[in-house]
This record gives C-alpha cells, structure tokens and sequence, in this order.
C-alpha cells in the first residue's frame, strides 16, 4: 500500500496557490481580451465586405485548426526573430489565448447573431436605428443570451487550456505543481492536490455559470 | 402645386433573375390611405419593403416629400443610386412599419419595444421617452401592459405594441404589411380595431391585406398588384366592387366570402 503523506504539500501551499493565481490571471486576460477579439472577428465576418471578412476568417481558421502548444511556442520561441522583442512567457501566453480563445468566441458569436430573426433587425432598421445600434441594442443582447452556455464552455476549456503554459516556464499552477513535486519527491499528492484545485474552480464557475443562465430564463425575457 | 407626401417613380425590383415588379409609379398624398391587394407571390410585401428600402429598388426613385432618397452618381458610364446609411436611417423614422409578424424585441418590455427608437435614434431622455411611451401605449389600449414582456402577451397585444412602437416616432406615413395574417381569427378584430382609429385621425397609411372588407372601409384607394406591377387601381367600389381586368375580377370572385 501507498503511503499518503499530504504533509509537504501543506507546507508548501503558498506555492500551489501563487500558481493558482497565475492561472486566474491568465484565464481572466484572456478572456477579457478574447470576447472583444472574437466579436470584433466575428462583425468582421458577417460585415459583407470581403476586405474585412477574408481576412477575420483566416485568423479565426489558422487559430482553431492549429494545435494551441504550436501557436505558444511560436509566439514565445518564433515571434521574438521577427519583431525583435523580447517575449516573456506572461506575454506570449497572453497573446496566444487572448487570440486563441478570440477565435473560438468569434465562431460563438457569429452562430448567435445569425440565429436571432432577420424580424428583429429589420424592426430596428424600420424605426430608423444604424446597424451599429441595431447590433447593440437588438441583436447583442439576444444572441449573448444564446451564446451563454456556449461561452462559459469555451471558457472552461480555455483554463483547462492554459495548462500549456508550464512548457514555456509560466509559472501557473502546473509549472508550480512540478516544481514542487521535484521538490519533495511526492508527485502523487501533488498531482492530486492540483488536479482537486482545478476541479474545485471548474466546479464553482460552473455552478455560477448555472445560476445566472437561471436567472436569465427566469426573468421571463428568454421565452418568445 | 401639392407635392405628392410620398411619390414612387418606376420602381424596379427583382431578386436574382425573377423580377417582381417593374415599373411602379404611384403618388400618395397625405391622408391617403391605400390597400394593396393580390395572389401571394405578386409582390406586395416586396413592394412595401422597398419605400422604407428594406429592400433597395433596383431602379427608380423614391421621392418623400419632393426630395429623392438617394443620391445619384456615374459609375463605369452607368448611372447608379447610392444610399447612405444616414439618409435611410432618416428617412426611415418618417415612414413607419408594422410587420406580419410583429418583431417586438423579446429582450424589452412593451414599454421599452415603445421607447426604443425614442432613446436610441432620437436621443430622448428617458423620463420623457417613458411619457410618450406610455401615451402610445394607451392610444392602443395597452397602458396596463406597459410593464408586460412579449412573451407574455396575445397576438393582438403584441401587434398593437407594434403599431405604439411605430407611431412613437410620429411618422408621417405608416407602412403595414398583413398586420393581421399572423392573428387567431378572434384576435384580428382588435388591431383592425387600432387601424381604424389611425385612419380615422387622417394618417397616411399604406397597407398589404388579405382582408378584403376591412380594405374596402378603411381603403381610399386600392392597388390589385399582378404580372410584375400594379395591374388595376381605384377606388375601393371601383376595383374592389366592379373590377374591370379579369385577374382582378378571378381574384375578388376568390374573395367572395368578404362582406362589405
Ligand atoms: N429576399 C428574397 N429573395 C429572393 N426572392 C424573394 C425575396 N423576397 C421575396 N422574394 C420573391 O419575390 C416575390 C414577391 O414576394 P413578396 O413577398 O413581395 O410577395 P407577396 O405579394 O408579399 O406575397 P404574400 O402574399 O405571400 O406575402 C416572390 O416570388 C418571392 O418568392
Ligand atoms: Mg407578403
């Protein structure tokens, strides 16, 4: 039998948590930059000008159909030759899922908007809004409630995601596990240890994601 | 001279290959009130949708008040109509629409259907947009369901916060387009019931219908739209009553059940 020894991991818990922390940060900026990139990606896509589109597309293409260790190591290891920029790993891994997750978010709003009526833009055309207004007063809010589940999945695989961040020495929760499973030869616990902190924001974030998409069918704004 | 408030001159219209119409002229004047009738598939709706350029005529002009919508300018020897944003968006606060199926946003409630173009395209302030909602509200019956979301309302509410939503923007002509077709037959009463009373306050309205009774009450002059334009106009009694062309006269022997 194993002998479980958990003692270590205790002491060591600032660690554990420091990485934590860094894997929140990371998932909060790219999230806070993925949603106005993939609305951006997706307005551009549906624009109806190929100058806009074509270009929107290919983006949101390379990025979904590349493997997102590829896309890091290429910001973190391949960018730095041709801007001449020194990258650290917090940058690269920011650039990689801000734009990464933009991608995916773009094709979530992009199914959004093309699912609320035809009916309610021409509504709002028809009382003299722009198509700017009409996008954000009539259509946005309707596709986003839409898009709800679909998002706060993308989100969660976009944490689960940024796991390959330890590869370029961010020191996020993984890299942070590692570290210290090295240290105290007790990469069992560890492991467990990481893998339960995971499970336990996974869970949590899931549990509001419910809540407020309840919330959202409840306040009787849903039903049509 | 009068001007004519709103004046289609050869209007073309076709999607793809298949022309619609061709050739429309037609003058309204205000107080006209005008029913367009005919076979579905003859182009009434499309003809509606192209005043407010929800969908843009291909050739012609829509003149509202004298003043062409549109500018025109040459390009490769060919002279086209260029529409911007800004002049549509104007020019679609003075005509106003009223769908088949309603299309209140779902998100808001009947007073924020009401108030929307009030905020947002006028730039209102709330408090007084809110005032005038209300009044529009109650103009259809509909004060107490200020508060109420679509979901939670009849067809005919619905329809009726509709027609509130356009005449908020005090339009100067109103487009409806089968405004009844999508009602339970005990519900149509209602909202002809609305439309009636807009009529009777002298406003210039433009309406597809398959109610043939209510059209030959409400009507001032009636359209029988057919073979890619309007094939017969006149009076109510005129085209309605005595029709003179045989498509019109197969279609109302279609419609024989309407009373007058
Ligand atoms: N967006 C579109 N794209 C292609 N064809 C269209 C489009 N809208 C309408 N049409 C076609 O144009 C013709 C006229 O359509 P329209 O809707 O104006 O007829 P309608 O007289 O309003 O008919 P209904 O009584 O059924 O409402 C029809 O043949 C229709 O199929
Ligand atoms: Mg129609």
């Amino acid at each position: 039998m194993y002998n479980w020894d958990f003692t270590p991991i205790w002491a060591n818990g600032d660690l554990l948590l420091a990485g934590l922390g860094n894997t929140l940060a990371l998932t909060v900026v790219a999230l806070a930059g993925g949603l106005p990139v993939g609305l951006a990606l997706a307005l551009a896509r549906l624009s109806g000008s190929r100058l806009l589109a074509a270009p929107a597309g290919l983006v949101i293409e390379v990025f979904r159909t590349t493997p997102p260790l590829v896309q890091l190591f290429w910001f973190y290891f391949g960018l730095p030759i041709i801007l001449k920029v020194e990258m650290t790993p917090y940058l690269a891994a920011a650039l990689t899922f801000t734009i990464q997750s933009g991608a995916f978010f773009a094709e979530i709003f992009r199914a959004g908007i093309v699912s609320v009526e035809k009916g309610q833009g021409e509504a709002a055309r028809a009382i003299g809004m722009s198509k700017a207004q009409a996008m954000r007063r009539i259509i946005l809010p309707q596709a986003v409630k839409r898009m709800f589940p679909a998002m706060m999945e993308r989100s969660i695989e976009l944490m689960k995601t940024t796991t390959l961040v330890a590869t370029v020495s961010y020191a996020d929760l993984l890299y942070q596990a590692n570290e210290l499973a090295q240290k105290t030869f007790r990469p069992l616990e560890v492991f467990t240890a990481a893998a339960l902190l995971y499970f336990l924001v996974i869970t949590l974030v899931s549990m509001l994601g419910a809540l407020v998409e309840r919330r959202m069918a409840q306040s009787g704004e849903m039903a049509r | 001279m009068d001007t004519p408030l709103l004046r289609l001159a050869g209007l073309d219209k076709r999607f793809g290959e298949r022309a619609v119409f061709s050739g429309v002229d037609l003058d309204v004047k205000r107080g006209d009130r005008i029913a367009i009738i005919g076979a579905s598939g003859s182009g009434k709706s499309t003809l509606l949708r192209c005043i407010n350029f929800l969908e843009h005529p291909d050739a012609g002009r829509v003149i509202l008040n004298g003043e062409p919508v549109g500018a025109e300018r040459q390009r490769a020897g060919a002279t086209g109509i260029r529409y911007d944003e800004g002049s549509l968006n104007r020019l679609r606060q003075r005509v106003g629409m009223v769908f088949q199926q309603f299309n209140l946003f779902p998100h808001m409630t009947a007073l924020g259907n009401v108030m929307e173009g009030l905020v947002t395209v006028k730039r209102m302030a709330r408090d007084d947009a809110a005032r005038l909602g209300l009044a529009e509200l109650a103009r259809v019956g509909l004060a107490d369901k200020a508060e109420a979301y679509p979901a939670h309302l009849s067809g005919g509410q619905k329809q009726r916060v509709a027609i509130a939503r356009a005449l908020a923007m005090e339009p100067e002509i109103l487009l409806f387009d089968e405004p009844t077709s999508a009602l339970d037959p005990a519900l149509v009463g209602e909202v002809l019931d609305a439309i009636q009373t807009l009529a009777a306050e002298g406003r210039t309205m433009i309406l597809v219908t398959h109610e043939i009774g209510f059209a030959y009450h409400m009507a001032t002059r009636v359209l029988f739209l057919a073979e890619g334009g309007i094939y017969e106009q006149g009076t109510p009694d005129e085209v309605l009553k005595a029709p003179r062309r045989p498509l019109t006269q197969a279609f109302i022997a279609g419609h024989r059940r309407f009373s007058f």
